[in-house]
């Protein structure tokens, strides 16, 4: 039997029975597309569909068409990957590492943070699919003899531990994902009548929810959180060993990993902030996720974003006590030379302002909240753009110093995948259902509002 | 499901009285099939008697094998296939393998346990139109299932032990 300490708020509010659960969730899975829902999906498939006309000219033109130089040669690309991936950080987190700490304000999240994490990875995928330049030869990156001839890939390579951790990650996160799905179609299918009956009949799998199937259901959900959890820890670590085993000033430092993998969580909890926000509103949810759910999640981003500071300030600390010139000279450059900008906002964005959610009112504002998690994943895509593009603008030889100034196919590359991410998520929340109901069902009865009242 | 068959549906509102009932109907002798619940209710299985699942155990061995598949996979093709110099360092670096290794592992012990759960529950996405003692068991009820074959007891006496023990209503479903 599960207990749960009678002083904690209830995780559900408003009285809601197991009954008011199917009907609040399926509502939206069955009603007709809001108005709002229609906007919001009718701009995303515009940028989409220009972001698909930019990638399409990258592809036919080559990267020319990007402002890279002899210099520097990642800037936005491999920047909007670091910062897709990162986003595509919490989702596991929150599904795994909170199960396993049984952490039960979870449940209410966990559906969309895992949809989201999984449109966040296709966003990055599909940034080292473009910066390869020649996309069509992507196989060449699995271990496929070259050119069908006799040399494999170099598995000394971080590049190639990241192909494996990156498609490793979306596989374990989408079979995750889909596995918590199928209980929640059984209970749409039982609900839907014709070729809805059908679709949400194959999407179910046949699930007819005995205990047997139940218990195996759990047994599983226990294993994939345990190896989701070291899982979801390895794949920022291993994309940030493509900058620290490397030896340009400002990518080569052991705290990279750490350092990396708060950072992602950091975002990642962000972008889930933003999205669930505005979600709750629009489809009525604020019953589950509360503003208990939106303070659990601003401590956690308080935390990483400390952490993300430390790090920061220990970067500078070791540059200058490790006592390599061109180590203390790429930190320098990165806060007072030309990219001073980008590293104060950086600075100010990832660990200034998060500090103001050690003010209890201010993790329970929603405004500010909203606000401040667009500024954090704002902080975080400068946080990659001055780890790559500045400790790359200036090396060893003063006469190719340069700049890097993006194009249009840079910019719209970029919105090709915020185009690409809110087509899916839109599609997500309209047609799945966006909260984990049968989860959400089982803590009903130990935390939720009407129980609470029985109590008193 | 097999025809011409005869059933009680005891059904359940509280997943706590279900759960001592199972106990009670259990230790009254009565034999119960199934019992069909909305969500994972913590428990249940061992009121029910089930062993915990082996799931874990095909884990750990589908893991194991994606450790040897993906350690022999390196080995094969760095260091006998076709061994480069890469900066005179060794030919089988195994330090450098432990990323790809761990990956390797992750992926075979998630699929092949998923695969497993899928295969030994029997779900797919062509069994479509499952069959269902009581569809309300996906929304808000628990639906215990007796078959009245396996047990000694009559329609009645069922009925007033399921009652007793907090069953909201009794069905009784032949199929045929």
């Amino acid at each position: 039997m599960q207990v749960t300490s009678p002083v904690r708020p209830p995780l559900v509010t408003g009285g809601k029975t197991i009954s008011d659960v199917t009907t609040d969730i399926c509502k939206q899975v069955e009603g007709k597309p809001s108005k709002m829902w229609i906007i919001a999906f009718t701009l995303s498939v515009i940028c989409l569909i220009y972001g698909s006309y930019c990638l399409w000219m990258t592809w036919w033109e080559g990267l020319g068409l990007w402002g890279l130089n002899k210099t520097i040669g990642w800037a936005w690309d491999i920047t909007n990957f670091v910062w897709w991936v990162g986003i595509g950080h919490a989702g596991t987190l929150i599904s795994a590492v909170l199960l396993l700490f049984r952490q039960k304000w979870r449940t209410s999240i966990n559906r969309a943070a895992e949809a989201m994490t999984i449109f966040a990875v296709l966003c990055a995928a599909s940034f080292i699919l473009a910066h390869m330049g020649r996309p069509w030869m992507a196989y060449w990156a699995l271990p496929l003899p070259n050119t069908f001839g006799s040399l494999w890939v170099n598995f000394n390579s971080p590049l190639v531990w990241d192909v494996f951790a990156i498609s490793t990650y979306l596989t374990v996160s989408l079979v995750f994902w889909y596995v918590g799905l199928i209980p929640d179609f059984a209970t749409i299918r039982e609900r839907a009548t014709g070729v809805r009956r059908v679709i949400y009949g194959a999407l179910s799998f046949g699930w007819i929810g005995s205990a047997k199937h139940w218990s195996r259901y759990e047994a599983i959900s226990l294993v994939l959180a345990g190896l989701s959890t070291p899982l979801v820890l390895s794949v920022h670590t291993i994309v940030s060993m493509d900058f620290a085993t490397s030896v340009i000033p400002g990518w080569h430092t052991t705290i990279f990993p750490p350092y990396f993998v708060a950072g992602a969580i950091f975002s990642g909890f962000a972008m889930v902030l933003t999205l669930m926000l505005i979600t709750r509103v629009v489809f009525n949810l604020q019953d589950y996720v509360t503003i208990e759910h939106v303070e659990s999640m601003n401590k956690i981003i308080v935390l990483t974003g400390s952490i993300v500071g430390i790090a920061y300030i220990t970067e500078f600390f070791i540059a200058w006590y490790s006592g390599v010139p061109y180590e203390s000279y790429a930190f320098v450059n990165r806060m007072t030379g030309p990219y001073w900008w980008a590293y104060w906002s950086m600075m100010t964005c990832n660990v200034i302002s998060p500090q103001l959610f050690w003010i209890r009112s201010v993790r329970r504002n929603i405004k500010i909240t909203f606000v401040l998690s667009i500024v954090v994943n704002i902080g975080m895509w400068f946080e990659r753009f001055v780890i790559i593009a500045t400790s790359l603008h200036r090396d060893y030889l003063p006469s190719s110093w340069a700049m890097f100034y993006p194009t249009k196919y840079d910019v719209g590359d970029y919105l090709f995948s915020f185009g690409l991410f809110f087509t899916l998520f839109l599609l997500f929340a309209k047609y799945f259902p966006v909260i984990n109901m049968a989860e959400v069902k089982s803590i009903l009865k130990s935390s939720s509002g009407k129980q609470q009242d029985h109590n008193h | 499901m097999e025809k011409g068959k005869n059933f009680v549906l005891g059904i359940f509102e509280d997943e706590d009285v279900l759960v001592h009932g199972v106990e009670q109907i259990r230790t009254e002798g009565v034999k119960i099939q199934e019992v069909f619940t909305p969500f994972p209710v913590h428990g249940l299985d061992a009121a029910l008697g089930y062993k915990p699942s082996n799931l874990p155990i095909a884990a750990f061995l589908f893991g194991m094998t994606g450790t040897c598949l993906g350690l022999t996979m390196m080995i094969a093709m760095m260091g006998y296939d076709w061994p480069m110099n890469i900066g005179g360092k060794p030919y089988v670096p195994l330090p450098d393998f432990i990323p790809i290794t761990f990956e390797t592992t992750v992926l075979l012990a998630s699929l092949g346990m998923v695969g497993t759960f899928m295969a030994i529950c029997g779900l797919g996405p062509w069994n479509n139109k499952p069959f269902m003692f009581d569809p309300r068991s996906t929304d808000d009820k628990f639906v215990m299932v007796i078959d009245l074959a396996k047990n000694k007891l009559n329609n009645q006496q069922i009925e007033m032990i399921l009652k007793n023990h907090g069953a909201q209503e009794v069905n009784f479903k032949s199929l045929n």
